[in-house]
């Protein structure tokens, strides 16, 4: 008797046992099914993105290291191309420009966004609001090809911003803005003012509709000035917005092609020339792939280098 | 205590500029195309004799029709599959939490800042050597690649705050992955699916440095790529060149004034997210 319960628990044990087993191996198989479907759905996205994204960074980073003119026999140099950036002042020149057009392209349209979004908050909160919006922001959705157009023939001598200063009676002040060496970087600094100045102000809007109406309304009933407003609550509590804004617009200023591609083309001389358009030109003109690759690997580097630190900060005082 | 009267007006009066400033550019190449082709007119000015046949010599010499089909053609290749790749990535990487998901989702948002200009050179020698240079798909193939970092994240940060639940009580139900994506996670998608797809159509009608680079025929572009080859046959033609600006932009223009408020909610939340 005592013999044959021993064997019912031991077989029931080793059934349970069993069972155990089997069920482990039917949900590893269960797992392992649901591995190879999740693959699935990543597949496609990784593979469009590893090759037309990826591979060509790579690729950008290994012809940096050669002299190649894109068709003959490619010759190993090293970090020479990189020297040679650091060298010619047309090129170092190039990144130069690109920090300069961060002055026009980001702390112009950052600063004034703040102003005419809080103008807007103070004074337009209603429809008049809402109508300066949406026609501050249109120049945001346009081709930046076609605001480089519209813009080169509104700088053009004569040109409309010519006749206007004309009309002012500042006739000595006119010129072909973009055809001049000193004026035409500020000139198509303007055009990307006009570009992204709706585009900060509408994102910094949105930040301050955040903001606790009841802190602005404390704020005037104890008469405080458009400014004090300003600089006591709209800008301390937007600093993630604003931290948005320069990270756009930094990426917008560094990587600049489009509108200074269509108004000057980099010129006068080098005197508009930002990276983009460097790469452009080497790589495709001139055939220099290894010299255009090292300026395109700078450039990204670039973007990287000065983009974390404002993400962080922006982050950290969130 | 409200805002002082002065201070309403002065207020407002800053506004009005600023518009009229943003504006005026508009009305400028507006009332230049409408002058004579080959003269040089002062900017704003209304001409004395109104050329309305300019929009349509630019609408021929600019071969818009075959613009509007080819950009068109770009647009419905690139969205709808961007759409669906990136978020069926985003799936994998929240919902099923794959293994590897947190490399792969690094791995995506690496190319976020990405500046195009990086990668144009080896791209073109890349496409000539799989022989899609000079076609559309020169644009359309790199362009979903480009969009991937950020369609992913953004429907990743949509996918994160569905209640796994929801994804818990369909299993049980004896739910598929297939039914899971297909029937519980994309209805619930569809707000951040639309204003992704917004984003990419602006991105794709706008885009520039590829179609110059990867596409020599111009009608075979996009509406900016053709913009910009326009822009090389008619620089002495101001009138001639204003009138094309125009008719390029009117597409762009009308979808604006339509879907103004998706629009921008959709871009601002792209950057912010981004």
């Amino acid at each position: 008797m005592k013999n044959s319960t021993d064997i019912t628990s031991s077989e029931l044990e080793s059934k349970t046992a069993a069972h155990k087993h089997l069920r482990r191996i039917f949900s590893r198989e269960k797992i392992r099914r649901e591995v190879w479907i999740s693959w699935g759905f990543m597949l496609p996205a990784l593979l469009v993105y590893a090759m037309f994204v990826l591979l060509p960074l790579f690729l950008s980073i290994y012809y940096s290291f050669f002299r190649w003119n894109g068709v003959g026999p490619m010759t190993w140099v090293g970090l020479k191309n990189y020297l040679t950036i650091l060298q010619f002042p047309n090129l170092l020149g190039s990144i130069v420009n690109a920090f300069k057009l961060i002055l026009y392209f980001s702390f112009v349209p950052v600063g004034l966004g703040l102003i005419v979004a809080s103008v807007i908050n103070r004074v337009a909160p209603g429809r008049f609001g809402a109508v300066a919006r949406t026609v501050l922001f249109l120049p945001q959705i346009i081709p930046l090809v076609a605001a480089g157009i519209i813009w080169g023939w509104l700088l053009a001598f004569p040109g409309l911003i010519n006749e206007i200063l004309r009309g002012l009676g500042l006739e000595a002040l006119t010129r072909a803005w973009l055809g001049d060496f000193t004026w035409a970087l500020p000139s198509v600094g303007v055009i990307g003012i006009w570009v992204l100045l709706g585009f900060c102000t509408v994102l910094l809007l949105t930040g301050m509709s955040k903001i606790d109406p009841a802190l602005y309304e404390s704020a005037r009933i104890d008469g405080a000035s458009w400014w004090a407003e300003f600089t006591n609550i709209t800008v301390p509590l937007l600093k993630q917005e604003i931290g948005v804004c320069l990270t756009v617009t930094v990426i917008n200023a560094l990587a600049a092609f489009d509108i200074v591609w269509v108004s000057t083309a980099g010129g006068p001389g080098n005197s508009t020339s930002v990276p983009g358009i460097q790469i452009y030109l080497l790589g495709f003109s001139q055939r220099s792939v290894g010299l255009a690759s090292a300026l395109a690997v700078m450039l990204m580097l670039l973007v990287l280098i000065v983009i974390l630190p404002i993400q962080r900060l922006s982050r950290e005082t969130r | 205590m409200k805002v002082s009267n002065s201070e309403l007006f002065s207020g407002r009066l800053f506004l009005l500029l600023l518009m009229a400033i943003t504006i005026m550019p508009f009305i400028s190449i507006f009332m230049t195309a409408l002058h004579p082709s080959n003269t040089v007119p002062s900017g704003l000015e209304w001409p004395a004799d109104p050329q309305w046949g300019n929009f349509v010599e630019a609408f021929k010499v600019a071969n818009m029709a075959v613009l509007l089909g080819s950009s068109t053609f770009i647009l419905l290749a690139v969205v709808p599959i961007a759409l669906i790749i990136s978020t069926m990535a985003a799936f994998a990487i929240s919902v099923l939490k794959m293994p590897g998901s947190r490399f792969l989702l690094v791995l995506f948002i690496f190319g976020l800042t990405l500046p195009f200009g990086g990668i144009i050179i080896p791209l073109y020698f890349l496409e000539r050597s799989i022989g899609i240079y000079n076609t559309r798909f020169a644009i359309v193939l790199p362009l979903i690649g480009l969009y991937m970092p950020f369609a992913v994240y953004w429907m990743r940060s949509h996918f994160v705050n569905v209640p796994p639940e929801l994804t818990e009580a369909a299993r049980i139900d004896g739910a598929t992955t297939w039914d899971l994506f297909r029937r519980i996670h994309i209805p619930l998608a569809l707000p951040p699916l639309v204003s992704l797809g917004i984003l990419m159509s602006v991105w794709t009608w706008n885009q520039f440095l590829l179609a110059l680079v990867l596409v020599e025929d111009p009608s075979q572009r996009t509406m900016a790529g053709a913009l910009g080859a326009f822009q090389g046959h008619y620089a002495t033609n101001v009138p001639l060149l204003c009138a094309g600006t125009i008719l390029i932009l009117v597409p762009t223009l009308i979808i604006f004034i339509l879907f103004q408020r998706q629009i921008i909610t959709a871009l601002i939340q792209g950057a912010v997210k981004g």
